[in-house]
């Protein structure tokens, strides 16, 4: 496959990339995820990750079905901040105990 | 094939372990082998925010960070290697009366040590610092903009393959199951995938040393606490230091990727192994970004996931040799601040297990400590 072929679209991370870390001993999608952030990005490697299973078992001789994937974290989908935040909720007047006073 | 016999045998592949592993083979010690239960930075350290803080309320603790902070600026050169390493500062943020106390002290003790920290004003933060930081309830901050950050993976890594290239053979995935001793002497470590006979051995597992540590009959007082953080999508460049606060329990920072990271510490977090992520923690860290940076309203989280730290009853890492265990040798209970202090602590506890003398004395910082009497914690532990 051509070295330029991007396999993770959120962090632009290419073929070449992955099979040059795989050759200097990453052996699973966590080690590889970490150093090149593939996985890491708005989809969370619902599209590399399956790639990234494929180049390592053809690298490694593995079978795909044992190579695992990165551990699944929320959100399940980027939710923004504004959304999740609670109006009050951080209330520095009772921090600081000048709460009476007003 | 692993090796059946080594000179010093490292357990754990976190920043400190591969730092020692490093520094022991950099002695001239080369006949080490590191031994990782699951892959390098799986633990706590590539699980943690990447700060570098030289601002403590203790001399030692202060000494040691700094010290730290100059070995992490020529890392990247020695290492050969990019760890994003970034002197972007850490601006403190007091909101109590406590805080206001406390900070006066520690800024008088760390100008003394020669860092370069001063008090700023609310307006002198945001006209200086963070143009985009909501200073409302800030009755001062302490700002030191030679406080640095760097990214976990890349470190430990940078530090794997330059002791890799020493001679140190790194296993991983290769649980220990015991540490083998005789007549009070250290004389192996099992794994899964056989022995390894050694005189001396590094333990170095972070919450994982305590059943480690057990298993050579020593009781290590180290709890784990799980503690969790958070990151956005990528931004453009708009702030630099590292934004904390002990009062209103917050850090976070813009790493180079343009993420801001960031969490805090639950005070009612129950003691445990447990690394999973939790929905208030989400809504809890949301809206105190929310407050504090109203701009990052419209930015979207990507990702949370928990870690563990590995509280000692001071606050402070156990280091240095084990009483009773001769060659033993103990690196953990960094409490949530390891990866800040890893080079220098690491130098410091390979010269220990080497036979010479430390450059600075970390004696204080034995588990004897514990069994000699009263400890006294660092107030500023985030």
């Amino acid at each position: 496959m051509n070295r330029d072929v991007i396999i993770c679209r959120c962090e632009d991370v290419t073929y070449g990339e992955i099979v040059d870390v795989i050759d200097e001993g990453l052996t699973t999608t966590e080690e590889i995820k970490r150093v090149l952030r593939c996985g890491m990005g708005p989809c969370q490697g619902r599209t590399c990750s399956r790639l990234i299973a494929r180049i390592i078992a053809e690298k490694t001789g593995a079978k795909v079905a044992d190579v695992p994937y990165p551990t699944v974290r929320p959100p399940s989908r980027p939710v923004e901040i504004g959304t999740l935040a609670e109006p009050d909720a951080v209330n520095v007047r009772t921090l600081t105990g000048t709460d009476d006073e007003e | 094939m692993m090796k059946s016999r080594a000179e010093c045998v490292i357990i754990g592949g976190g920043v400190v372990g591969t730092a020692i592993a490093y520094y022991l083979a950099k002695g001239g010690m080369t006949d080490c082998v590191l031994v990782e239960a699951d892959y390098l930075s799986s633990g706590a350290t590539g699980r943690c925010g990447g700060g570098i803080r030289q601002q403590w309320s203790t001399e030692a603790n202060t000494r040691l960070a700094i010290e730290s902070v100059r070995e992490f600026s020529s890392l990247e050169d020695e290492l050969g290697a990019d760890i994003e390493f970034l002197q972007g500062g850490y601006l403190i943020l007091a909101y109590t009366d406590e805080d206001v106390a406390q900070f006066e002290k520690n800024v008088a003790l760390q100008q003394g040590l020669g860092l370069d920290v001063s008090i700023l004003t609310p307006d002198e933060i945001t006209e200086r610092v963070v143009p985009q930081l909501n200073t409302d309830g800030v009755r001062m901050a302490t700002y030191c903009p030679s406080d640095a950050s760097a990214n976990p993976f890349l470190t430990t890594t940078a530090y794997a393959n330059a002791a890799r290239r020493l001679g140190v053979e790194i296993e991983l995935f290769t649980p220990v199951t015991r540490v083998l001793t005789e007549h009070g002497k250290v004389t192996g470590v099992e794994t899964s995938k056989g022995t390894i006979s050694t005189p001396l051995v590094v333990n170095v597992a972070g919450s994982h040393s305590v059943p480690i540590a057990a298993t050579a009959g020593v009781n290590l007082p180290i709890t784990p606490y799980r503690r969790q953080i958070l990151v956005t999508e990528p931004l453009e460049r708009f702030f630099h230091p590292m934004i904390i606060s002990f009062s209103l329990g917050i850090y976070f920072r813009q790493v180079r990727h343009g993420s801001v990271i960031g969490g805090f510490g639950d005070p009612d977090e129950p003691a445990g192994f447990n690394q999973t992520s939790s929905l208030e923690f989400l809504t809890t860290m949301s809206s105190k970004l929310a407050f504090l940076m109203p701009r990052l309203r419209s930015v979207k989280i990507v990702r949370q996931w928990g870690g563990m730290y590995d509280l000692t009853p001071d606050a402070q890492p156990i280091l240095g040799e084990t009483d009773g265990v001769e060659g033993f040798f103990q690196a953990s209970g960094f409490s949530g601040h390891g990866f800040m202090i890893a080079p220098k602590v690491a130098m410091l506890v390979a010269q220990v297990v080497a036979g010479q003398k430390p450059d600075l004395d970390i004696s204080r910082l034995n588990a004897r400590r514990f069994a000699e009497g009263p400890v006294t914690t660092d107030r500023s532990v985030v």
